[in-house]
């Protein structure tokens, strides 16, 4: 098997290493450094389930080789709380019920937070849009449009965006 | 997926070098597709030469009537670019359509056009519009770059850099698409030039292709009275999610929805 050097930094944590040039970004984070928070859906980018944050927007990364991230940075959903407290997405979430048996919110919340990057005021209509690649089997999607609207709500006035 | 070697070159020439010295390479712009069927095994390239490590390859130039957009552009970087949206606002549209929010960030322009996909909305726009494929020895002109299904006219060591686009009077594109995959069953593409005005297709065929009686009808008349039927269903695709005689229909029922909507 062919190596690679990298560096890379996850979670604010640089890491510089010899990789597998196959190695998948989410076997990375889950295998080699234990965080397994992202879950791996469908494994065919098609779910959502595997979403982390690349810069200031959501990737999937089942589909992304480490490889193709040398010197970048990827904060996956592990690192999104700060001082013990929840991000105001993940609250919002808690607050609107938006889960229910949950495999699917970690990509639920990454995406919602990277919209908000991109749109800090996102109509229903807007939210439901930017939730095409990501899939949720159990909750019929209401109360998590209902709590991405509310965690851009909260995002705006907390001034995290 | 299987192992390979991975390569991130500096530049053009060295990623052709690395290309022409290697076994059974593959460039690799985002992967969204590359990827996807390395991990099926439905190919196994030795090596993969990573072209978005060349960070020159994501520009967006306006030149008096023509705009350049640089073939690692993604479809995101495109739809929200200035001067795409202030001369083919639709293109922001096509470019906001494709796949999901998290694909359209790393998807790019050029590794659109270069895998071909009959089913693709780059394809349609690029055959319709006046247009031009750079690579890194040569000029091809729209029409000529797309050979067949997932096959076009690019040597296999020969990189697509930059696309040239004519800005046109009118532009449009619409597709019906399927509901899981995003991926066109019809998408109809519409340029209109003074004079001349065409019709491109994607979904509908093994291969993009221009609609030459609805293209002529419309030169001669833009209006969304236009002929039905001028495509013959025995050229078009039948498959589990439409039939041939369905995507005939649409290829008439999406053209007049673009001209009626304008």
């Amino acid at each position: 098997m062919r190596e690679i050097s990298i560096k890379i930094t996850i979670n604010d944590k640089i890491y510089e290493k010899y990789i597998k040039s196959n190695l998948l970004l989410i076997d990375f984070i889950r295998d080699e450094l234990g965080l397994t928070g992202s879950h791996i859906g469908c494994d065919t980018s098609q779910c959502g389930a595997c979403m982390v944050l690349h810069n200031d927007s959501a990737i999937k990364a089942c589909s992304i080789l480490v490889a193709q991230l040398n010197n970048q940075k990827i904060t996956t959903i592990e690192h999104l709380n700060k001082d013990n407290k929840l991000h105001p997405m993940q609250e919002a979430f808690r607050n609107n019920h938006g889960l229910q048996c949950g495999f699917c919110t970690p990509g639920m919340i990454i995406s919602g937070i990277s919209l908000v990057n991109e749109n800090n005021k996102p109509s229903e209509k807007e939210i439901r849009k930017y939730l095409e690649g990501n899939i949720c089997r159990c909750t019929g999607y209401q109360n998590i449009v209902k709590s991405i609207s509310e965690g851009a709500k909260i995002m705006r006035n907390s001034g995290a965006i | 997926m299987y192992s390979f070697n991975f390569h991130a070159p500096n530049n053009i020439d060295e990623a052709i070098n690395i290309f022409n010295s290697s076994e059974d390479p593959k460039f690799l712009a985002g992967g969204m597709t590359l990827l996807a069927s390395m991990k099926q095994r439905l190919i196994a390239p030795s090596d993969l030469i990573d072209l978005r490590s060349i960070n020159n390859f994501c520009n967006i130039t306006l030149d008096s009537n023509k705009i350049s957009i640089g073939a690692l552009c993604s479809h995101y970087t495109i739809a929200s670019n200035k001067i795409i949206a202030n001369n083919i606002q639709n293109l922001v549209y096509l470019a906001s359509d494709i796949g999901d929010p998290a694909v359209r960030k790393i998807g790019t322009i050029g590794g659109s056009l270069a895998n071909s996909d009959p089913a693709a909305d780059w394809p349609a726009a690029i055959l319709a519009l006046r247009s031009n494929i750079k690579t890194n020895n040569r000029y091809i002109i729209n029409e000529e770059l797309f050979t067949g299904m997932f096959e076009t006219s690019l040597e296999e060591n020969e990189v697509i850099t930059e696309i040239e686009i004519d800005i046109p009077e009118f532009f449009d594109y619409m597709k019906f698409p399927n509901p899981a995959s995003r991926y066109a069953i019809v998408g109809v593409a519409i340029a209109k030039y003074n004079g001349e005005t065409r019709v491109a297709i994607s979904g509908a065929s093994h291969t993009p292709f221009i609609a030459k009686e609805l293209s002529e009808a419309l030169t001669s008349n833009f209006s969304n009275n236009i002929p039905l039927k001028t495509i013959s269903k025995d050229e078009l695709s039948s498959d589990i999610h439409a039939s041939s005689e369905y995507r005939a229909n649409l290829i008439d029922v999406l053209t007049k929805q673009i001209l009626k909507t304008n």
